[in-house]
């Protein structure tokens, strides 16, 4: 791996960024507007629901960490995105770049992209709602490592299906983590789902990153368990979606697709 | 005369349509090889194989003796491509672009790099404008720009000045001819430009639904077909092909 070829695919990227206040509002506007509703809507709950009674904001902690996990996929998949809405995916291919070059440097780019939009909304969490989401400690770094994972995961398949059905896959990208929020448990317990989801939603790391998370603020019991399994299950989903990521860039070579992407 | 560039039995298929039919040839070092064909001969299909974005059906590439089946990184190095259908992000400067393929190359020297590609392509004057704000001649320089920023030893143009005023596009072609010169390259010309060709060429390749149909210089195909130009060439051939179909 060549530590200049990631650089300068991180470049690419942070030229875009750096040079464009639209872009950078539009990445701050969506978390923090998220977070806004989310705060007035679990205050209320603090108020009236005798689950969340002793734990002010555990709702606003889940927004946020959804939150996070949302941006960092949907910035892995826009990092794809841009290339081919620019017409400059031909010319990412024929630069002497690995996938695991390009992997990488859309890894690290992706975090920038993420903590942009994501450290104002946590700032202004602190005096908007007197909640802070540092509350829930050292396992924090590993809930965000986790999500962090999964939402690269999650980024590396919809890439994968963009690099194979070109912008069609487009909308896929926007509506994946849609479809999984139900089934993460994101706000509410895995005992609320049906027992049939259930046994679906223990196959996502997000039930166990979520319940840890309540578990910590409702509970102030940290079970390392529940960690440890989102790990486990993150390293599954990564190696396939790596595998995925390889397998559809050869694919794409035998169909064509990399020479008329975003035609 | 070394070859550069040797291509065997070339072959794409797309399910049942076949896009390039065991079509073989070479570029030698330091020669600028024409390849014309009507829209949908297999142009594209061709260069795309030969840098390695498409895997051939059967046949192989070889780039300075390696196969980029089995080299694509690393003869990727030393090659680079323009088309007028693939474009640099607009929102990026003219500079931003190239240090940004430069480091992609592994460029070790890039402002001096930048440097000297801006003074001999006239870039100076619009290097930290955005490039989405450039006249269509002033993109087709920083695509060039680009495309030699890894001092590439193989070069694939496709139609380098499609689109371009007269006094542009012949300063595009003077540039073409004198790199080639100056720097040994090895360079594939695809264009609907016949003057171009002639003037660039010393080889031409013509192909036709997915096949070389005819090859040879300039001067030798005119006076084989008993035509006064390489346009009435191409245009005996291409009609030719469709009544023998």
């Amino acid at each position: 791996m060549s530590l200049n070829r990631i650089i300068g695919l991180f470049l690419r990227h942070f030229f875009l960024i750096k040079s464009s206040l639209p872009r950078i509002l539009d990445l701050i506007y969506w978390p923090t507007i998220q977070i806004i509703l989310w705060g007035f809507i679990s205050k209320f709950f603090t108020a009236y629901s005798d689950y969340y009674n002793n734990t002010v904001g555990v709702i606003l902690t889940c927004a946020i960490l959804y939150d996070f996990l949302f941006r960092s996929s949907i910035s892995f998949n826009m990092l794809f995105l841009e290339e081919i809405w620019s017409r400059n995916f031909t010319n990412l291919f024929i630069a002497p770049m690995r996938i695991s070059e390009i992997i990488t440097a859309l890894v690290g780019t992706a975090l920038i992209r993420t903590l942009i939009g994501l450290v104002p909304a946590i700032l202004i969490t602190s005096p908007l709602f007197g909640i802070s989401i540092l509350n829930l400690g050292i396992p924090l770094f590993f809930l965000f490592l986790s999500l962090y994972i999964f939402g690269i995961t999650l980024g590396l398949f919809v890439s994968s299906g963009l690099l194979r059905y070109g912008p069609a896959f487009e909308n896929i990208a926007w509506s994946s983590l849609f479809l999984l929020a139900p089934l993460g448990c994101i706000y509410y317990p895995i005992e609320i789902l049906p027992d049939f989801f259930q046994n679906v939603a223990r196959g996502l790391p997000l039930v166990y990153i979520f319940e840890e998370a309540r578990s910590i603020l409702v509970n102030q019991v940290v079970n390392y368990s529940n960690i440890k399994n989102a790990f486990l299950l993150n390293a599954i989903y990564l190696f396939v979606g790596i595998s995925l990521f390889y397998y559809s860039f050869s694919q794409a070579r035998k169909k064509g697709s990399l020479i008329n992407i975003g035609e | 005369m070394q070859k550069a560039v040797i291509v065997e039995n070339l072959s794409k298929n797309y399910f049942k349509k076949e896009a390039v039919k065991e079509i073989s040839f070479t570029i030698n070092e330091n020669e600028i090889l024409g390849l014309l064909g009507p829209n949908g001969c297999g142009k594209t299909t061709t260069i795309a194989m030969m840098l390695g974005l498409l895997k051939p059906s059967n046949g192989r590439v070889v780039i300075h003796g390696l196969d980029i089946e089995k080299n694509r990184i690393s003869l990727l190095h030393k090659m680079n491509f323009i088309s007028p259908y693939i474009e640099l992000p607009k929102k990026l400067s003219v500079k931003e672009n190239l240090i940004v393929y430069g480091k992609l190359y592994g460029v070790k020297f890039i402002s001096e790099r930048i440097k000297y590609l801006s003074e001999k392509l006239r870039l100076e004057e619009f290097i930290n404008k955005k490039t989405g704000e450039l006249s269509s001649g002033q993109k087709n320089r920083v695509s060039l720009a680009k495309a030699l920023i890894n001092e590439p030893s193989i070069l694939f143009l496709d139609e380098p000045t499609a689109s371009l005023d007269p006094e542009t596009g012949d300063f595009v072609r003077s540039f073409i001819e004198k790199i080639s010169r100056e720097k040994k390259m090895s360079i594939l010309l695809a264009s609907h430009n016949m003057d171009e060709v002639k003037r660039l060429c010393k080889n031409v390749l013509m192909m036709n639904n997915g096949v070389i149909i005819d090859k040879g210089t300039p001067d030798d195909l005119i006076k084989k077909h008993g035509k006064r130009n390489l346009e009435e060439v191409f245009l005996k051939l291409n009609r030719n092909n469709h009544e023998l179909k």
